[in-house]
């Protein structure tokens, strides 16, 4: 037996892929619910998309029981600043809470792509995107996971307009519509679903909304139901919604 | 064995067992402090270490994408950084890709690290450890602005970050950073790594496009360079890099040191550098870089 084999190795890939884009005043967070190792799928649900405030939702990728844990400690480390300082942790806050959450096991990494998506204190919408040990960035979208480099590059042709030249005579927009998002998370998953083996089965599609937003153009949407939060805004507060479809199972 | 085991009690490469750790954590994450990450003020942060003979040999195989490119967790690399220092004060220039592998993992990274008004950091190596550690210089920078009525020196700042990072040598940490700022000196600029390497100097680059930038940047430099020229060639050199080294490109990031604190000049996209040029900008020429250069029948 050679050395090699009897090394401690508590790691192991469980495939999938999230993605999170953010709106002028709404994110979205979306994440297929396979769960596999290797060529077989252990489970057709596993969620990789976790709200955790009324205004923010973490999305875990990686290795499904260092996510499963690391989301869980940041849930108690939120609960427990509600009961310290009785308000919501803000998103930029609860990002850098992620990062030295990360650091702290530089040493022995959690194997976990994270991205957050939510609404800022200014009510626009954002994402913050990290590494398994802590770097981050804001930006205004991310796919992480399996199909990254599948989803990624459509991504930024259709968000950032890469390539891409404006209609003549006027500009890029800076922002797409809710509408426009959906239809662009659910085209990124039917697609990695195709192309890559470890994508598929479902979709879980979190759709954070600002404060005051008018929220009608939701009511067009299928299977949209309100996840139940603390409601820490009143009626007016941030909303979160889930939107579940089902993707191919082969 | 405790005997020889707390010999080395003031690393914190010892500071083992999960459970000891996490207790020593928990009084700090209850009540009013509660929901503050692990940066508390005075005390090192603690680090979970795997219960294993060799923690160091761990994290290698884990993570090390040079010895073995099928490893797990990849952690981002390749860059192209320079700092100089000339009359009108430091220039700093960074390109903003972000490679795991052949991949490129983000083209949008931010560089240069914003340690306060007067001070920065450049990230090279690893993104965290330069993200994590320059933020806690920060904080420490701060303190001792509170606790001695003035601010730190660059001197100072610097050589705290090289102490610190000295004292996890072999543990894995990777970055290659320069510190640039004013104090009572004027500018200095330092270049601090994971080595524990420190070196005060004019003209520093780092990174896997180092190279390119050195050869524009030892051409053009002179310490009577005009603010305009000297943003100029911090911008050009940059460019050089992102056109001749495959880990680096995307856009760049310039910033300009002065007496009164940095400031952000731009963000330049490499790709319309090389065709277009940063446009009308003093000290800047007319047309790209790159492809007037190369059609023109002049």
């Amino acid at each position: 037996m050679s050395a090699q084999e009897r090394r401690f190795n508590p790691y192991t890939e469980n495939g999938g892929t999230i993605l999170a884009i953010a709106g002028q005043d709404f994110t979205v967070i979306a994440g297929d619910t396979r769960q596999s190792e290797g060529y077989n799928i252990q489970t057709r649900y596993a969620p990789k998309v976790f709200r955790l405030t009324d205004k923010a939702v973490l999305a875990v990728n990686g290795f499904a029981a260092d996510g499963n844990m690391f989301v869980q400690k940041v849930q108690q480390r939120l609960e427990w600043y509600q009961h310290a300082h009785n308000k919501e942790m803000p998103l930029r806050a609860i990002a850098r809470l992620i990062q030295t959450m990360l650091y702290a096991k530089r040493f022995f990494p959690y194997y976990v792509y994270n991205i957050l998506g939510g609404i800022e204190d200014d009510g626009s919408g954002a994402v913050y995107s990290f590494d398994p040990v802590g770097s981050y960035e804001r930006e205004a979208c991310r796919a992480a996971g399996a199909a990254q480099s599948l989803v990624q590059p459509f991504l930024d042709n259709q968000i950032y307009f890469k390539n891409q030249l404006p209609p003549s005579g006027g500009a890029h927009p800076k922002h797409l519509p809710l509408k426009e998002v959906l239809s662009l998370v659910i085209d990124s998953f039917t697609g990695a679903t195709e192309r890559h083996i470890e994508v598929g089965d479902g979709l879980e599609i979190y759709i954070v909304t600002a404060s005051k937003r008018p929220n009608a153009d939701l009511e067009a949407i299928a299977n949209l139901k309100q996840v139940p939060g603390g409601f820490i805004g009143g009626e007016d507060g941030e909303k979160i919604y889930v939107v579940r479809r089902e993707l191919k199972k082969d | 064995m405790n005997a020889i085991a707390s010999r080395f009690r003031a690393s914190p490469y010892h500071e083992q067992g999960v459970e000891q750790d996490q207790n020593a954590q928990d009084s700090v994450l209850w009540g009013s402090q509660g929901g503050f990450g692990n940066l508390r003020a005075g005390a090192p942060p603690e680090f979970v270490v795997p219960n294993v003979p060799s923690p160091t040999a761990f994290l290698q195989l884990h993570t090390d994408d040079h010895a073995d490119p099928n490893c797990r967790i990849k952690i981002a690399h390749g860059t192209t950084t320079l700092a100089f220092r000339f009359r009108g004060g430091i220039i700093v220039a960074v390109d903003s890709r972000a490679t795991a592998g052949s991949y490129i993992a983000s083209g949008t990274v931010k560089k240069v690290i914003e340690i306060n008004k007067f001070l920065l950091g450049t990230m090279a190596g690893g993104a965290a450890d330069c993200q994590y550690w320059e933020t806690y210089l920060g904080i420490q920078c701060r303190l001792h602005e509170l606790r001695n009525r003035e601010r730190i020196s660059v001197a100072a700042a610097s050589k705290y970050l090289s102490n610190l990072v000295y004292s996890y040598k072999g543990m894995g940490l990777s970055m290659g950073t320069m510190i640039c700022g004013w104090d009572k000196t004027g500018p200095a600029l330092f270049y601090v790594d994971s080595d524990g390497t420190r070196l005060k100097g004019d003209v520093f680059s780092v990174g896997s496009g180092s190279t390119f930038a050195y050869g524009v940047l030892d051409q053009g430099y002179h310490w009577e360079l005009s603010d305009e020229d000297a943003q100029e060639l911090g911008r050009r050199s940059i460019y050089a890099a992102g056109h001749r080294d495959a880990f680096s490109g995307n856009t760049i990031n310039l910033y300009h040191v002065r007496e009164t604190g940095w400031e952000f000049i731009g963000n330049y996209d490499v790709t319309k550098m090389h065709y277009d040029g940063p446009g009308n900008i003093p000290g800047a020429p007319v047309g790209g870089y790159g492809y007037d250069a190369r059609v023109s029948t002049v």
